[in-house]
């Protein structure tokens, strides 16, 4: 079985984190319960005349997939996977008021052809004329980790040797409004803000100079009851020879919501000295969010610090060797991706 | 016919999203399509519901619409045949 | 040839019936499911056919035995009856006994119920439970819920092409040995958004659509869901199953040409035809029977029947389009047709292409016109959507 190595992680967030620096210096601090990307000049990675109808998903999705493909140093991949949990929102919002607003006439099609989940692999695909395989999860708080999954899979078995993976969405205008709203009925609700993004990679069956670090695994589990995480995360790592105390760093999916105590428990029971991290509170909550603990997650074995607010709990300086990334979405939709130095 | 042109080029250039576009840039003579502006037959499908929604003019072959849509000039002249509103 | 991946159950309710039986009835004795709408309200209802299901929301939430303050959405309806046949059609007594998956599709997810209340989600109280219904993966999660799958649970959104790759990659995963058994299929309910979609597109034709003629006038949008068991080698063994059929190819492929529209050469078809046959192992001599995507818009039906000729050569096989039974389904029609391929191989009978009556000047392909008996070894299916996306499925005896 051939090992996955990560040739280039990339992200969009409401940090600066694809600045010119390739890392994040200095937090930006966040207080409404909606906040926007930092979007980056797209004239610089997009043609005028295809950027016209692009709507934010499109452009962050093209401008970091441009991005992690140069910085991999690959012009045509051998599939394209990505991941988004509410897909193009901003153009089915337009295409649903202009439907129900005109008593379904008058409806143009530009709108509509770019609400679809595979916009932004379809314009990837499109603008780099690669026909090979294409594919998009839409699966919540997996959908990320469901693109990973596809393209592990694929290189472990020798299919592909390298593969475009993205994650990201959009907040559009007003659908994010009723989730807010929906949510702040609940007796602890989600406490940070909720965002938007796009985190892109290479991933390789090739050791190339450079590489970042090692996919190791990631799985994904639809349910975990509140008193099974830490077996099942025990399970999970024996299987991938890894014990608890061999991991740097755990990079965790915290929002302030009740369900916050899935991570609390692994904190305190199965990494109780261990490094750990959350970025929620600083790019917000959106379905592909975890892709950002992905770009954190290479960050760290690169050797970059980060910046000390994201740091829940932190021993002395040491090099990140393995990394885990934990998430979950209200007690559903778990995912476990563990990362190693190449 | 001069208003109706101005007004084309500004409904257009706002419905297609021309951003690097302004009225000036359009010569009534110019090609919508191709080499011109670089519209494309999503645009085409964009200009059809304009022309059912501003003036009234329903057309249901795409194909055909091709030949109203050659230029400024050629569409206004159509429009103020065919216009119903 | 390689075996390819077990098939052991599958469900399906669509415009032409609410069992794989009803199904099969209406395929052999060539009835269309198509019409005028009956549950969907639309300004549009007289001005095109659909292909509905018969059943009204009330009467599927009774079926399930659903809670009067569910907010399952249409889409979450039909998928949990078309996999719940299939897994009772796989007779699977007990979901934790093996490790198992679903891999859902959809296009619209929770759409029906949005755009209903979408103008009274910020005011009506009552309206709000179909905010957290919206996303794709909702209904995902309630079929998982309503089966008892925990495992690996995961959703595409590929467009009309979705439910072809949810079958392949469940054959993927039960292959890498990553999962014994997977739930594998998509669901798509009827919306004013999609109907209006495809109207803008002006490619809905307002009579029953008649694929590969040379005057097809567009497509007719369906609603529908259908779901395949696929079990590792290990487990049929175990279980001394039976076999329906071998999911044996499959191939992806992106036409990269246009946002929309099909290349003139079909491209994208053509590379994931081959593909699939290099993965099943089979040379395009062997394979007996096409499944066309074939929707019936000019586009499409041209694009297609190009790639059909390049993968072909001279010696194109018996082809039919199945969309004037069961209208469009959008991310389920790769399931649907997945099933309508099966039961081609069990009945050795390939189905009408309904509506069709004059050859397309530019290639003179004719497909099947009525029931066809012949003994089917293998049964090509193609899916293709917007975004280019291309994917073709073979399934073998």
């Amino acid at each position: 079985m051939k090992t996955c190595y990560i040739h280039s992680v990339v992200s969009i967030s409401a940090q600066d984190s694809f600045s010119e620096n390739d890392t994040i210096f200095e937090v930006r601090e966040y207080s409404d319960y909606k906040i926007s990307a930092v979007h980056p000049p797209y004239r610089d990675f997009i043609p005028l005349s295809q950027l016209r109808r692009m709507s934010p998903a499109v452009k962050m999705g093209v401008a970091a997939s441009k991005k992690a493909l140069e910085k991999g140093n690959v012009e045509q991949p051998d599939a394209i996977i990505t991941g988004s949990g509410l897909g193009c929102m901003a153009d089915t919002e337009t295409f649903l008021n202009t439907l129900l607003e005109n008593d379904e006439q008058f409806s143009t099609p530009t709108a509509f052809i770019q609400s679809t989940h595979n916009t932004v692999a379809g314009q990837i695909a499109l603008g780099l004329k690669c026909k090979a395989y294409n594919t998009t999860y839409a699966h919540g708080s997996v959908s990320f980790e469901s693109a990973l999954v596809d393209a592990q899979l694929q290189i472990e078995a020798g299919e592909a040797k390298n593969i475009l993976v993205g994650g990201v969405d959009e907040l559009g205008t007003e659908f994010m409004d009723y989730v807010h709203l929906v949510e702040q009925k609940q007796m602890q609700p989600i406490q940070v803000s909720l965002s938007e993004g796009a985190t892109f990679c290479v991933l390789s069956s090739e050791k190339k100079e450079g590489a970042v670090a090692v996919l190791k695994a990631v799985e994904i589990r639809s349910k975990i009851a509140e008193e099974n995480i830490i077996t099942e995360m025990h399970d999970f790592l024996k299987t991938n020879k890894v014990k608890p105390s061999e991991i740097d760093a755990v990079v965790l999916g915290n929002n302030g919501d009740a369900f916050d105590v899935y991570y609390e428990n692994l904190q305190q029971q199965l990494f109780p000295e261990t490094d750990c991290l959350q970025y929620k509170k600083y790019v917000g909550e959106f379905f592909t969010a975890s892709g950002f603990a992905f770009w954190m997650g290479a960050q760290l074995i690169e050797g970059y610090t980060l910046p000390k607010n994201f740091f829940i709990r932190k021993a002395e300086s040491k090099p990140y060797k393995t990394v885990l990334l934990y998430n979950q979405f209200k007690g559903s939709q778990h995912s476990f991706v563990l990362l190693t130095q190449c | 016919m001069n208003a109706l042109k101005q007004e084309l080029k500004e409904n257009i250039i706002e419905q297609l999203n021309l951003e690097e576009f302004t009225v000036e840039d359009i010569d009534n003579d110019d090609a919508l399509f191709g080499d011109g502006l670089g519209l494309d037959s999503i645009d085409a499908l964009e200009l059809i519901v304009m022309l059912d929604k501003d003036y009234g003019i329903k057309l249901t072959d795409p194909e055909k619409s091709k030949e109203i849509f050659q230029s400024i000039n050629v569409l206004a002249e159509y429009i103020t045949e065919h216009r119903t509103k | 040839m390689k075996k390819g991946v077990a098939i052991t159950g599958m469900g399906i309710v669509s415009a032409i019936g609410d069992s794989v039986e009803e199904n099969l009835q209406a395929l052999l004795t060539s009835k269309s499911g198509l019409g005028i709408s009956k549950h969907i309200q639309t300004h549009h209802k007289n001005a095109i056919k659909i292909g509905e299901v018969g059943f009204t929301n009330t009467e599927i939430a009774t079926q399930l035995q659903l809670s009067e303050d569910n907010n399952f959405t249409r889409t979450s309806l039909l998928g949990c009856l078309a996999a719940k046949e299939a897994i009772q059609n796989a007779g699977i007594k007990s979901i934790s006994e093996y490790k198992t998956g679903l891999i859902s599709a959809t296009t619209v997810g929770g759409m029906d119920m949005t755009e209903k209340y979408w103008k009274q989600f910020a005011s009506n109280p009552e309206s709000q439970k179909y905010i957290s219904s919206h996303h794709a993966g909702d209904s995902t999660e309630k079929i998982a819920a309503s089966l008892g799958i925990t495992d690996y649970v995961t959703t595409i959104s590929t467009a009309c092409s979705s439910a072809a790759n949810a079958i392949m990659l469940g054959a993927r995963l039960v292959k890498a040995g990553k999962l014994d058994r997977v739930v594998v299929g998509g669901t798509d309910a009827l919306s004013k958004f999609t109907i209006n979609g495809f109207k803008s597109l002006m490619i809905l034709s307002e009579t029953n659509c008649t694929p590969f003629d040379a005057n097809r006038s567009g497509l007719n949008l369906g609603e529908a869901a259908a779901y395949l068991v696929l079990e590792s080698d290990e487990v049929v063994a175990a279980q001394n199953k039976s076999v329906l059929a071998y999911v044996s190819g499959y191939g992806n492929a992106n036409d990269a040409f246009h946002q929309t529209a099909s290349s003139k050469t079909g491209e994208g078809a053509y590379l994931a035809m081959k593909k699939a046959l290099e993965v099943a192992g089979l040379k395009s001599s062997e394979i007996d029977y096409v499944n066309a995507h074939g929707t019936a818009t000019q586009n499409n039906d041209l694009s297609e029947s190009i790639a059909l000729q390049r993968i072909f050569k001279e010696k194109i096989p018996s082809f039919s389009s199945t969309k004037a039974f069961t209208g469009h389904t959008l991310a389920a029609a790769g399931a649907v047709e997945a099933v309508f391929s099966i039961l081609a191989l069990q009945k050795n009978s390939m189905f009408a292409n309904l509506g069709f009556k004059t050859a397309m000047p530019e290639t003179g392909l004719v497909p099947v016109t009525q029931l066809q008996k012949k003994e089917l070894k293998h049964v090509l299916s193609n899916s293709f959507g917007f975004g280019g996306n291309c994917s073709t499925l073979l399934f073998s005896k």
